[in-house]
């Protein structure tokens, strides 16, 4: 394949990259001051990224490293949206306690970067550069409030676990390339097909899916993610809660069911096992949370833990239904984490759960969408997440998983305590003092539009499955 | 037979002194111990025909990381001995872990069998150099992984700068604008001093 056809099908990305150094040193020559052009122009910039992907040529590109396709589509329409409402929220939250800087929008472009490349990666080199991008950036905007204790803990504390985790991907990418003869996904596959699997391969996916497991914060693998969602600034959490989870977990879906499946059955039982531990912990360790950032961590691991039923699946169907889920994951979160945002007293941040109390009657609009997005993180019929929990039980019983389906639905049963607990809280207790009135017009805008997607995602629902099915079609043929 | 013992003699002392730079007492000698593995990893690569990755170990890990390493550990006040007092404690569990994770290893390798059919690949393929090779391949068929090294390295720059920068009050710094903007009426100031009453600055 000639140079230009690959550089065709890498379109997006490359805008993206160039983009960013444009930005970076636009930022650069105009100063400190610049930091709202930056982000708008982005903004704009992940917006033409967006119309590329989406108009943009399919197919392989670079001798087998990165590949185009319906599934990784979806995937990056979903990391595009994420990031840029995620650099909208940012845009406020720093121009509130006046920490603008450009650099700002300026990594989280070249993350976002790197999470495109994770999705479209079909070789496990491609793949561990692209997570590398991803994941420098992200330990940099963890500590971004860097004169705050706790954010400098959170980014101290993703980068040693994320090296840790990195340096388990990579030892079980060295053990599969020295007993398959390739990095590449589909030679993998091939090699496999061919010879059986060998003891020196599941050894070396054992490792692949602990690394993984740790991306996407899957148990037992978990530990960092309350303090870092804690630690980092809201709407990087934001980010860390929608894109890059988003991204982890396509990536998975990618490099586990393309090159191994014909080893379903040994790597289907420990995704199984991590599944049912994520859906359990996320259910039962939330209950007893008092700050909010935190919870919405807890929360975040047992939706992993639901997502990844769909990958035990091993189906298309599951792949569907892993797809569903992360939109309304990405637009439900959105919302929560926009209101978390807005969530200041006498122009301090407050996080605790009890700072919610009352909030039905202090400010009844924002009380409204919170709690409609807590009830369809639930699962609460007929809001949105319904909807993503029922799409992924129905691949797992299809596929024969009577039993972690079941698990899944008391665990979601048991995880409808503390969201209907946090509406308690907000309607029926006594309230605390009113928050700042003021809510910018950005946190606005998502407010009301993951607020009307949870209400309405039952009229709309058709065009988001139909477009999911056609990219885990792409994924699984 | 030359080469099996230059194998071990290099094997023998990267074993001792990787053992050393966790051993020693001194952080100085600690580092200085890393450096002495590094130049001996060199020569095993050496001796693989991989001249290119010998070299490379040399200049950026003994050149730059190994010399950093050393400048932090004696620019900066870390009490090691404090650092290794929990050492002990946590000896046993470690090394219960790591024996478990080695007996595993063990395990599953003694019924390991290669792929039979994995080519091995050479160092100096068709008669090429090490170096030759790598540079016949990096810019072509790995330009995106090239490239992507490049992001990384990038944003290795903007967060290393994001983190660190400050711009701090009352911190003189060089502007060689202004520097070279300075000429000699800017620079001299003319006073008529009346004798016997002294400059302005004596006064004040």
């Amino acid at each position: 394949m000639s140079l230009q056809a690959d550089i065709l099908v890498l379109l997006p990305e490359l805008t993206l990259a160039i983009g960013a150094m444009v930005l970076l040193l636009t930022g650069a020559i105009m100063g400190e001051k610049s930091a709202p052009v930056i982000s708008w122009a982005a903004i704009a910039l992940l917006a033409v990224a967006g119309a590329l992907v989406v108009t943009g040529q399919t197919g392989g590109a670079f001798n087998g490293a990165f590949v185009a396709d319906g599934f990784s589509r979806f995937a990056k329409v979903l990391i595009l949206i994420g990031a840029a409402l995620s650099i909208l929220l940012a845009e406020e939250f720093f121009s509130t306690i006046k920490l603008s800087r450009f650099e700002l929008p300026v990594l989280m472009v070249i993350a976002t970067l790197g999470m495109m490349l994770m999705v479209s990666a079909s070789s496990f080199l491609s793949l561990y550069m692209g997570l590398e991008l991803q994941s420098l950036a992200l330990y940099v905007l963890a500590s971004f409030n860097r004169d705050h204790l706790r954010s400098t803990e959170a980014g101290l504390k993703y980068f040693v676990l994320g090296a840790l985790s990195s340096g388990m991907l990579l030892y079980g990418i060295s053990l599969i390339y020295g007993f398959t003869g390739s990095v590449e996904f589909g030679q993998v596959a091939t090699a496999i097909f061919d010879n059986g699997v060998s003891l020196g391969i599941i050894f070396g996916m054992v490792f692949l899916v602990a690394g993984l497991a740790f991306k996407v914060s899957a148990v037992p693998f978990h530990m960092w993610t309350p303090d870092v969602y804690e630690g980092a600034p809201t709407p990087v959490t934001a980010y860390f809660a929608t894109a890059a989870k988003v991204a982890a977990l396509c990536l998975f879906l990618r490099a586990i069911l393309v090159p191994f499946p014909d080893a379903i059955n040994q790597w289907r039982q420990i995704i199984i096992f991590i599944s049912i531990l994520s859906m359990a912990l996320g259910a039962v360790a939330a209950l007893g949370q008092k700050n909010i950032k935190r919870l919405m961590a807890y929360s975040s691991i047992g939706h992993m833990g639901y997502a990844l039923l769909g990958l035990a699946a091993g189906t298309a169907l599951g792949v569907r239904g892993v797809l569903i889920y992360l939109a309304i994951y990405v637009f439900t979160n959105l919302g929560v984490f926009a209101a978390i945002q807005a969530m200041r007293r006498s122009g301090k941040a407050v996080e605790e759960i009890a700072d919610l109390a009352g909030l039905a009657r202090t400010s009844p609009k924002l009380a409204l969408v919170f709690s409609m997005l807590f009830l369809s993180l639930a699962g609460l019929p007929p809001l949105a997440g319904f909807f993503a929990k029922f799409y992924v039980f129905l691949a797992a019983i299809q596929a024969g998983l009577l039993w972690p389906a079941i698990l899944g639905v008391m665990a979601s049963a048991i995880g409808l305590v503390y969201y209907l607990r946090l509406v308690k809280i907000m309607y029926f207790d006594e309230p605390a003092p009113a928050f700042d009135g003021e809510i910018g017009i950005g946190s606005r805008a998502i407010l009301v539009i993951s607020g009307v997607f949870a209400l309405l995602f039952i009229f709309a629902a058709s065009p988001i499955i139909t477009a999911a099915d056609t990219a885990a079609k792409a994924l699984l043929p | 037979m030359f080469e099996a013992v230059a194998f071990y003699f290099f094997s023998a002392i990267l074993i001792a002194s990787a053992v050393m730079v966790i051993a020693a007492r001194n952080p100085v000698h600690s580092v200085l111990f890393l450096i002495l593995a590094f130049f001996n990893a060199a020569g095993l690569f050496v001796l693989l025909g991989a001249e290119f990755l010998g070299m490379i170990l040399v200049v950026v890990y003994v050149g730059a990381v190994a010399v950093l390493f050393l400048f932090v550990v004696m620019m900066l006040d870390v009490d090691f001995a404090e650092l290794k007092r929990g050492t002990l404690q946590y000896l046993p569990f470690g090394a219960l872990i790591g024996v478990i994770l080695v007996a595993e290893l063990v395990m599953a390798g003694s019924v390991w069998v290669a792929r039979p059919s994995a080519p091995l690949a050479s160092a100096t393929p068709a008669g090429l150099s090490n170096t030759e090779a790598l540079g016949m391949i990096l810019y072509t068929d790995y330009i995106y992984y090239f490239q992507i090294a490049g992001m990384v390295l990038l944003v290795a720059m903007i967060g290393a700068i994001v983190l660190t920068l400050r711009s701090r009050p009352g911190v003189r710094r060089q502007v060689i604008s202004v520097q070279n903007a300075r000429t000699a009426a800017m620079a001299v100031d003319m006073h008529d001093l009346k004798p016997g009453q002294g400059s302005e600055g004596e006064r004040a």
